[in-house]
């Protein structure tokens, strides 16, 4: 790898780095200093002057936030999330086993869409404005229109309640077979597959088109080269970074997605944990789940940017 | 010239009017009062409540109208302040250039970081939930995405000869980013405030559904989802009801948006149409 390329990835890393820091601080800022007590939030209105006073002492709201802050983040970095205030159980062991699960249904998920999305996309170019085309347009324009717990509730009802083929609520846990978790998250994996195709495939069609219409191609195409040449010597190295670009951005989309599916089907994930606890006011859970929420969203993003530097032939052969 | 609008644009009019009728005059519409017990639990549908009955025994149709009223309030609402404030900041950042431009645009990038949706969770964790706030909450992170599109439109209105002359003939700012740059950014961002408003329906939707957004005795479709989706299980169909309806109403603005976004492409040759 020639060394400018090397100082544009560690660049992107520096920069992933210094995202990372800055959104920890949006998220403690966030619950943190925001008008009002954070105990009294945490207790309701009705709450004693003794409980609030204890409670602020417990979280260590005495201290000052720029403190805390550190204190948090150094936890955090090595794991310790701290207690849950609700149950005071150990944050960082509940989220382990949680972040586990939700990452299983995503990956599942991701091994259909993206080869789905992909060849869908190709063969939306490949028939341009012709009805497979219009056909794939449509349905993403539909997809898009509908939130996701309304794909989920349709499917619900018709797959798991009417028609009986698969659990409607997606339990899991360790003692079930491979294939028991698969049928268990089959409904969760369509629907998140549904939630992010529309967008993969849009974006896919429109970064090939991008590709073939450019002057290189005509160029291939005009000095005779045959079809199949033209899209494996010039089409296909200059679709890579476009196409893994959207890959990236979309799994970072079904990270978000992944939270609403999980309640949904009361899949024991973190999108599950998160919104249990946004309810109850636990505001340390709150933080450490929209952390890794937050950290895997901007990883995906850098990874997205990454290859895309190391895939883009402009700058592998600098002038 | 005469204005020929397509049918899928007509469609999606008739249909955002009639939601939009639904919601301003929800009280004179609704058979029933909003939290009146009228019947049994999950009633099938019947001449008498046309959508049947909800969770405890109200009527589903009754509902589902006022749910309109509260979804398309907030999303309406929230939708008018992330343009206002996205637009003004974005013009405002161009015309100053510098520092300013930089810190903003940063400052946004650094927002856009975090998912739209986990932010409003972490903050919802903390603040009472209550409409205004939601409101505010929504318009404030859809801000960046008004924001970006709003200055990547500007930058390149700014260096129009006509603001050139606004600038020699020593107007000031604000004269500069309200009646040079603003009126021909205008017509790019009326065709995304269709596409903010779905999402601020989805958004808001999503909110309540999780328990999070609008809170009884208010209701919107998101609640009604909530209320409802136990009854899914047993084969009532009550909980489709709402997700039909935010389906239909998104699918109508898309419409819209689309022909006005034709409309004002084809405008972009220049000719004052």
């Amino acid at each position: 790898m020639p060394a400018h390329l090397i100082l544009l990835v560690i660049q992107r890393l520096a920069l992933g780095v210094l995202l990372l820091l800055a959104s920890s601080v949006l998220i403690f800022a966030g619950t943190q200093i925001l008008p009002g007590d954070v105990a009294q939030a945490v207790l309701g209105q009705a709450a004693t002057p003794e409980a609030i006073a204890n409670l602020r002492e417990e979280m260590g709201l005495n201290e000052p936030a720029v403190s805390r802050y550190l204190k948090w983040l150094f936890g955090a970095v090595q794991g310790d999330f701290g207690n849950a205030l609700t149950n005071g159980a150990d944050i960082g062991a509940s989220i382990s086993k949680r972040l586990g699960n939700t990452l299983f249904l995503a990956l599942w998920a991701a091994v259909i869409s993206v080869p789905l999305a992909i060849l869908l996309g190709l063969i939306a170019v490949r028939f341009r404005n012709r009805w497979p085309d219009r056909l794939i347009s449509a349905m993403s324009l539909a997809t898009i229109s509908v939130p996701e717990f309304v794909i989920g509730y349709i499917f619900m009802f018709f797959v798991a309640v009417k028609l009986r083929w698969v659990p409607s609520v997606s339990m899991i846990n360790d003692s079930m077979s491979l294939m028991q978790k698969l049928q268990s998250i089959a409904l969760p994996v369509i629907v998140l597959t549904f939630v992010v195709l529309a967008h993969m495939m849009r974006m896919t069609r429109a970064a090939i088109l991008n590709v073939m219409e450019s002057p290189y191609i005509e160029t291939a195409e005009l000095k005779g080269l045959s079809r199949f040449a033209v899209i494996t010597r010039h089409a296909l190295p200059n679709s890579i970074a476009p196409i893994v670009n959207v890959v990236m951005l979309n799994l970072a989309y079904l990270v978000v997605g992944v939270v609403v599916v999980e309640v949904i089907f009361v899949y024991p994930g973190m999108g599950q944990y998160l919104v249990d606890h946004v309810a109850k006011r636990d505001i340390p859970v709150v933080q450490a789940a929209g952390l890794i929420f937050a950290s895997v969203y901007i990883l995906l993003n850098m990874a997205a940017d990454i290859i895309g530097i190391v895939a883009n032939p402009r700058l592998r052969h600098p002038k | 010239m005469t204005m020929r609008i397509p049918v899928s644009a007509l469609i999606g009019l008739t249909m955002m009017a009639f939601f939009f009728c639904l919601a301003v005059f929800a009280p004179l519409i609704a058979p029933y009062g909003i939290g009146e017990v009228v019947g049994d639990v999950w009633e099938p549908m019947s001449a008498k409540h046309w959508l049947g009955t909800d969770n405890i025994g109200r009527d589903l149709l009754t509902r589902m109208i006022y749910g309109a009223r509260t979804t398309i309030f907030i999303a309406s609402a929230a939708t008018v302040l992330s343009f206002t404030l996205g637009t003004l900041l974005a013009l405002s950042a161009v015309v100053l250039g510098g520092w300013v431009d930089m810190a903003l645009s940063r400052f946004i990038d650094l927002i856009m970081t975090i998912p739209t949706l986990i932010f409003a969770l972490v903050v919802l964790s903390v603040v009472p939930t209550s409409i205004l706030i939601l409101i505010v909450l929504m318009g404030l992170l859809d801000t960046t995405r008004v924001y970006r599109l709003a200055r990547a439109v500007a930058v390149d209105i700014n260096v129009m000869d006509y603001v050139e002359a606004a600038r020699l003939r020593g107007e000031g700012t604000s004269w500069i980013v309200l009646r040079e740059i603003l009126p021909n950014a205008l017509s790019p961002l009326v065709a995304e405030l269709g596409l903010r408003f779905i999402f601020m329906v989805l958004f808001i939707s999503t909110l309540s559904f999780l328990g999070l957004g609008v809170l009884p005795p208010d209701t919107d479709w998101g609640a009604i989802v909530k209320e409802n989706k136990e009854g899914l299980v047993y084969g009532i169909p009550a909980a489709l009801a709402p997700a039909v309806a935010i389906a239909t109403l998104a699918i109508s603005v898309n419409l819209v948006a689309d022909w006005v976004l034709n409309r004002t492409t084809s405008l972009k040759g220049g000719r004052n149409a």
